[in-house]
């Protein structure tokens, strides 16, 4: 100690004040505060960087689970459609089927009136021909028959007995 | 340029064969040492033993004045002729007027120097006033009375300072620039070394001790752990330097780091110092000059501990060094230079890391003293 203070030099720490006092300005001003700005800039744009790509990463989680959303949607209403169309094409087809039979039932109907029609008109003109040519023959045979009296009564009232049998 | 980059290849190439070799070449290359220093110990065993006794004191005398600062960058010394290589600082002294001249005029303290009628004499790295006979007279501890000037020389210390100062501007303002191309423009040489160890300050010393304010304090302690580091290196090259084993550097840093922490201390800080709260008033009372105390025995702390730890790195390493004229009979010249080398070897890997160590402690505890005087409490 006693040594120390002995070989204490005032001058020397006056020196080295001053060369301290401006390296300590100078690199303060020169170097430190470019350095340590500059790292606190990359390490913040390293942060930011590492930030936005996590931020890219949800966001590309989100549109793809977006676009599956939308392609099941897609899908559900194009299985909703197709169902539907189905379901009209068989309703047509059944109400087809139903209007063609219908109509056919109608048309087999009016068949069935008209042959009715035809044949009691064929009926109606096989009686009237049966008539006539029963009169035609009972004419003739009147005019044969009725040369003899007995005949003739006989005869009429054997024809008058078989016009009621029918 | 092609070719250099070709020449470089085969160089590192070639180093890095070396390294492989480099082993049992080291071994052979001990062992030629050996043979060769051989005939130099028969010539040493002839050196009379009248010069043995005084080679202890020499020793001493030699690490004293190496720890000590000087007038004259010496690099070697032939003690028998006196013949000293190295270059003369200026001697710059204020009495009754500026006088600047070379310490050459002192030729190692054996001449009287006459400026303006006084006499001024070099004594053991200290410069005295005398009368023009040159005597120095002394106190019962055998420390000169002579009237010392004011000295403001610029000293070994000085220019060790200076040139510390200047390859710190070198290497740091070369750093500074690669970030003017932008931030993520990665630094490349040296600067690949430094920017972590800038971040290493930041994020070790700073960020933990100071919390958000760290960044007013960053040109100072990063200041301080370069220039420490830097110094502490400097000091172990063959430059002779020891600036950091001075008191003086090491006294302006520890200042440095008072005024900065009582400067910026808030008002926390003080009220901790004269009015602790939270214990009974008497105990205030107590606790007060303990902690004005504390004040001052922080930074004297680091003042001590960085002068001590550096004074003693350097008196162990040149005392191993020593080993080789101490017992170069007892265990033969080429057995004491073996000796010397190894234990030297040995410690100065261990003063490589009490480089960095010393530096890292300074700056850690300077920003510690500094976070306790700008935190905010949380109120008790």
């Amino acid at each position: 100690m006693d040594a120390l203070i002995h070989d204490f030099s005032f001058g020397l720490v006056f020196w080295q004040l001053i060369i301290l006092l401006i390296v300590i300005f100078l690199l303060g001003k020169f170097a430190w505060k470019p350095i340590v700005n500059a790292l606190e800039e990359r390490e913040k744009g390293i942060t930011d960087a590492l930030a936005s790509a996590e931020k890219a990463k949800l966001e590309m989680a989100r549109l793809t689970n977006e676009n599956e959303n939308l392609l099941k949607q897609a899908r559900e209403e194009r299985d909703v459609i197709l169902k539907e169309a189905k379901q009209l094409k068989d309703k047509i087809i059944a109400e087809a089927k139903d209007a063609a039979q219908t109509e056919g039932g109608k048309l087999i109907e009016q068949a069935k009136r008209e042959i009715e029609d035809q044949k009691l008109k064929a009926l109606a003109e096989v009686k009237n021909q049966v008539s006539t040519l029963s009169l035609d023959i009972a004419r003739k045979v009147l005019t044969k028959e009725f040369e003899d009296q007995g005949k003739q009564e006989a005869l009429v009232a054997d024809l008058m007995k078989d016009v009621k049998l029918n | 340029m092609r070719n250099k980059i070709v020449i470089l290849r085969k160089i590192c190439h070639n180093s890095t064969l070396f390294k492989m070799v480099s082993l049992k070449k080291l071994l052979l290359l001990l062992a030629v040492i050996l043979f060769t220093v051989n005939p130099f110990r028969l010539a040493a065993e002839t050196v009379p033993t009248a010069g043995k006794t005084s080679s202890k004191e020499e020793i001493n005398a030699h690490i004293q004045h190496h720890l000590k600062d000087d007038y004259f960058f010496n690099f070697a010394t032939n003690s028998k002729t006196g013949q000293s290589y190295g270059f003369p600082l200026p001697v710059i002294l204020i009495d009754n007027g500026l006088h600047i001249f070379s310490s050459s005029e002192f030729d190692h303290g054996k001449k009287v120097v006459e400026k303006d009628g006084n006499y001024y004499k070099l004594y053991h790295s200290k410069i005295y006033k005398t009368d023009a006979a040159g005597t120095i007279t002394y106190d019962e501890k055998h420390h000169p009375t002579n009237a010392k000037p004011l000295d403001f020389s610029i000293t070994k210390n000085v220019v060790g300072l200076l040139l510390a100062a200047l390859l710190l501007f070198l290497a740091f303002l070369s750093l500074a620039k690669t970030y003017k191309k932008g931030p993520n423009n990665i630094p490349t040489g040296v600067g690949r070394v430094l920017e972590p160890l800038v971040l290493y300050v930041r994020d070790e010393m700073a960020v933990p001790n100071i919390g958000h304010r760290y960044k007013e304090f960053m040109p100072y302690l990063l200041s301080v752990f370069f220039l420490i580091f830097l110094l502490n290196l400097l000091g172990l090259t063959p430059l002779g330097l020891n600036v950091t084993g001075n008191i003086s550097i090491t006294l302006c840093l520890a200042l440095f780091t008072f005024f900065i922490t009582n400067f910026k201390a808030n008002k926390d800080y003080w009220k901790h110092i004269f009015w602790m709260p939270g214990v009974p008033v008497p105990f205030k009372f107590i606790l007060a000059p303990i902690e004005v105390l504390g004040m001052f025995t922080k930074p004297f702390s680091l003042m001590l501990r960085l002068f001590a730890n550096i004074t003693a790195g350097h008196s162990v390493v040149m005392g191993l060094i020593a080993i080789i004229y101490l017992f170069q009979h007892q265990l033969t010249l080429g057995g004491s230079i073996g000796v010397s080398m190894l234990l030297t070897l040995v410690l100065f890997f261990l003063e490589l890391l009490v480089a960095f160590l010393q530096a890292f402690i300074f700056t850690m505890l300077s920003s510690l003293f500094i976070g306790m005087a700008v935190e905010e409490h949380a109120h008790h």
